[in-house]
Order: structure tokens, then sequence, then C-alpha cells
């Protein structure tokens, strides 16, 4: 295989296995003719899909929108404390292990607190979104500016340095590479926490729709919204990788670093 | 020997306010009963060129941060320009064994970062812009790095990598300049290129310089008096002015004076690492 074919078929592969997957899925319905109230055929799901469309697009809207402003809202949450405890010891003392034991309580958990708290519908679609996602902001924005040489800090603090010139000017560019990559985790997790809230305690978006399709047996319809769900995150990971490559692209160049 | 005999005498006998002043300096770290260093007592004249040796973890780099007031002494004090050192200073520019530029700035841009953070320039920094790249742009040139302002660190070599960062050290005309082991990660050959580099950047700035190394050929070709510091707790044990003409070149390194001063100094190294 030449150079130039290697790099086609690495292109293409993403596409090439998910066609695979999808001819074996539809074999194995077709063969055993599986029923498609247990385990719908991907074109039963692309059926659905079509047919559906219209309430789908509005659903998937609710759960875009509902997902990022919680994401937002956890971003804006996520960079302030990382940068407290990335910046004080004292805070990174009383705070970590609080953070740590707030991060390992299922977000599931809270839903119905927020409902008693907010009623059903958007806001807890919002909230369950913010509270999942800006865990892992925190974590690696405190990582990126805890580890700035502490040679460099030298160099700047003979200079009279304040501590806000050093975080502005070393800090946090230095750890932008680890909160695009913590932005990457958390959209993910985002869509996660707001489909979790939206399947209890909303009358929109595409966990209300799974849940209601699922209760009148629609299955394709709640495969669908499962691919919905996929696509949306795998996009919305997509524009934060594209962004990460052109903001910290001298964060990417490989072993020619550093020197 | 000496070319201008009173010259030297005047350097190795620092005239009645010494630019910087150890006296009676011990340091102990937070938490620790053993001192880093202790009972230090040197002067260092305005314009003057010190080297410190020793062996490794000697200390050499507490003392470093003691005299840019980085560190507080434990016990006694620490004098720069007549006054009582209380906090780090803003007259000393310093580079380290590691270039430390920034990855995402641009060679140029990293030379210019002390002229964002220190006074005065700070507060004219954006009006005198254009200013500050010429006099960066003169500074890089005279290290060889012209042509390259525009490449990013991770673009240059290590060697070249360690000139910018001797430029960064030097971009807002420091009045003290400390080199912690700044040429131990270059191959020989680039190593002796930048000593030449930094003599002739003394010779025509003549700020003073504290030069943290452990290879006394360096030492002996760039300063005008070595200290030799022993293990931890880091001591001074001796002093020695090093008295070859100057401008020194580098066939020096293979002259017979040259060569004796390396050796004598070694033999008391060597005597230090037995006990």
């Amino acid at each position: 295989m030449t150079l130039a074919q290697q790099q086609r078929l690495e292109k293409l592969s993403p596409w090439l296995l998910t066609l695979a997957i999808l001819v074996v899925w539809q074999g194995i319905c077709t063969l055993f003719d599986v029923s498609e109230f247990i385990f719908p055929s991907p074109i039963a799901i692309a059926q659905a899909l079509v047919q559906y469309a219209k309430p789908i697009a509005q659903h998937a809207w609710q759960t875009f929108w509902t997902t990022m402003a919680g994401f937002a809202i956890g971003v804006a949450v996520g960079l302030t404390l990382g940068v407290a405890v990335g910046m004080s010891r004292i805070v990174y003392r009383a705070l970590y292990p609080l953070l740590v034991a707030f991060n390992s309580i299922p977000k599931a958990a809270f839903v119905p607190i927020l409902v008693v708290w907010f009623g059903i519908g958007s806001v807890p679609a919002v909230l369950t979104a913010f509270l999942i996602s800006f865990f892992p902001i925190v974590v690696n924005v405190a990582t990126g500016l805890a580890t700035l040489e502490p040679e460099l800090e030298d160099v700047l603090r003979s200079l009279g340095a304040k501590r806000r010139d050093i975080l502005f000017k070393v800090g946090l560019p230095r750890s932008l590479p680890y909160f695009f990559a913590a932005l990457k985790v958390s959209i993910t997790l985002a869509f996660i926490g707001a489909v979790v809230s939206e399947t209890v305690a909303s009358n929109e978006g595409i966990g209300y729709l799974m849940m209601s399709a699922g209760s009148s047996m629609r299955m394709p319809l709640v495969f669908a919204g499962l691919i919905v769900i996929g696509v949306m995150a795998m996009v919305m990971y997509e524009v934060f990788a594209v962004l990460e490559r052109r903001m910290t692209g001298w964060a990417h160049r490989g072993s020619q670093a550093g020197g | 020997m000496a070319a201008d005999p009173t010259n030297i005498a005047a350097r190795a006998k620092p005239a009645a306010a010494p630019f910087v002043d150890f006296h009676d300096v011990f340091l102990a770290y937070d938490g620790k009963i053993d001192f880093a260093v202790e009972d230090i007592n040197l002067a260092i004249a305005s314009g003057e060129f010190v080297a410190i040796v020793g062996p490794s973890g000697c200390g050499k780099s507490t003392f470093m941060k003691l005299a840019t007031g980085l560190k507080a002494p434990t016990k006694g004090t620490v004098t720069v320009e007549g006054a009582k050192v209380t906090g780090p200073l803003k007259i000393v520019g310093m580079a380290f064994q590691a270039p430390t530029l920034l990855p995402w700035r641009t060679t140029l841009d990293n030379v210019l970062l002390p002229l964002e953070i220190v006074e005065p320039y700070r507060s004219t920094f954006k009006r005198d812009r254009d200013k500050f790249a010429e006099r960066a742009r003169a500074l890089l040139k005279t290290v060889g790095l012209e042509g390259y302002e525009g490449k990013f660190p991770w673009e240059l070599s290590g060697g070249m990598q360690q000139r910018a960062s001797i430029c960064r050290a030097l971009v807002h005309q420091p009045k003290m300049l400390v080199l912690d082991e700044p040429f131990g990660a270059l191959d020989a050959f680039t190593r002796e290129e930048l000593w030449c580099v930094l003599r002739d950047v003394w010779a025509r700035e003549r700020f003073t310089v504290i030069l943290v190394t452990h290879d006394l050929r360096e030492a002996v070709f760039l300063a005008d008096t070595v200290y030799v510091m022993s293990k931890r707790p880091g001591r001074i044990l001796a002093q020695r002015e090093i008295d070859l003409p100057r401008p020194r070149d580098l066939e020096v390194t293979y002259s017979d004076s040259f060569t004796n001063i390396v050796h004598e100094m070694r033999e008391r190294i060597g005597m230090i690492r037995k006990t």
C-alpha cells in the first residue's frame, strides 16, 4: 500500500467501521428475524428518524440548548474554582476533598431534589448538565496552574511580578491545553446530565422522547433518540477538538518541543 | 599576569560599599532543622563577575535565591546596593539550565516578557512596544539570533533557546545577572560559544554577574572571583581571584596559567568531596 492510500484509508476508517457495524447489525436482525419491539434494525431506526423528523428535531433542540446552557455555567464555575484551587494551597486543602466527594455522588440522585426546588422542565436539565460537567474542568485547570515550573516562577518573581501577572502571563496560557482537554470530556458529560434529567423530570427533550416512546413500545424511535444524542455529542466534541488545535497548536508539536 | 594590576586589586578588595554583601548568612528551609547554607560572608563589587562552584546539592541555588531576595535568610543579612534585602529584587535578570521559554510566544515576545512586568517599562509597554521590540531585536542580534525573532521556542535548537533565555534575562537592563548552570545542558562546542557570548555582553554592559556552575573551566574562564562551596550545609571554603588578563580569548583555556588555576581548584574540591 502506498503512503497516500494508507492516509486515505486512515481518514475513511471511522466511516468504514460504522458502516460495517450497521451491516452486521442489519444482517443479524434480518437473519434471525428479531422483533422490532426488542431490537430494531438500522433500517427501522432510519425509517423512524425520517418519519418523526419534526418532533425529533424539536426535542433535540431542547436537549441541545439545555446541555449548552448547563455546560456554559459549568465552564464558568469550573474555571473559577480551578484557578482558585490551582493558585492557593489553602483553597486546595479546603475545597478539594469536598469536590471529590461531591463528584462521586451520581448526578441522577440530584434530579428529584432539583424537581422539588424548580419543578418539571428545563431548569433541572440545565442544572444537572452543569453539576456533571464542571468537575473535570476544575481538576484540569488546577493541574495546569499547579505544575508551573518553579524556575519560571523565580524568573517572574525576580522581576517583581505579582500573582496576577504570573496568572495572566504564564499560568492561564500554560493551562489552556489542560482546559481544552477538559472541555472535550465535559461536553459529553453535559449531554449525559441533560438527558438523564429529561427522562424523569421533563416534558421536552430527547430524554423525554425516548421515555415516552419506550412506554408506548416504539423501540425504533427510542433508538433514533439514542443516535441523535450520540451524533450531537460527537459533533460538539469535534468542535472543541478543532478549537483546541487552533488555540493551543504550540502544545501539540510533539517530540521537538522542549529540546 | 595582569595587564593592569591596580584594576585587579580594586576588584579583589571591593570598595567600602560593595554591591552585594552577605553578612553571617544562614538559611534553613521551612520546617528543616539543619541549614542549607551557613556562615556565608562575602562581598561582590559592582560590575564584578563572580562564579560559585561546588559539588551538586551544595546549596549553590540556595545562595542564588538569597542574593536575589527570593528567599530571606534565617540568620544574618543580605545587603544589595546598600539596602537590606527584604523581598524579591527588581534589578535582577535570571537564567537557568532549562531555558523556560514560553512555547506560545515567539522568540521576540519571549524576550519582551520582562518589559511587560517590570517597572518602569510596564506602564509604557503598549505605547513604546516598537521601541522595546527594537531593543530586543538588537539584543538577539548580539547573541547571534538575528532572523529567528518570529520563530517559536520549539523551532530552535537547545543552544539557541538558551541564547534567547539569556536575552530575556538582559532585556530590562538589570544591574545584576544571575545564572544557574546556564550552559549545563549544552554540548561542549555550543557551551564554549556561549561563554564568549556572555563574556562579550558583560564586557560591554558591565552588570554584576553571579554564575552558579559546576564546570571549573567555565568559572575560571569567565569570572573575576571564584568561590568554592562545600557540600551541605553549604559554606564558602575558598575564594580565588582569577588574574588572567582580559579580554580573554578561548585560547586562554589551553594556556598553562589557566590549567594551573583549574587544577589547583580541582584539588580543593576533591578534598571537600572526601571529607
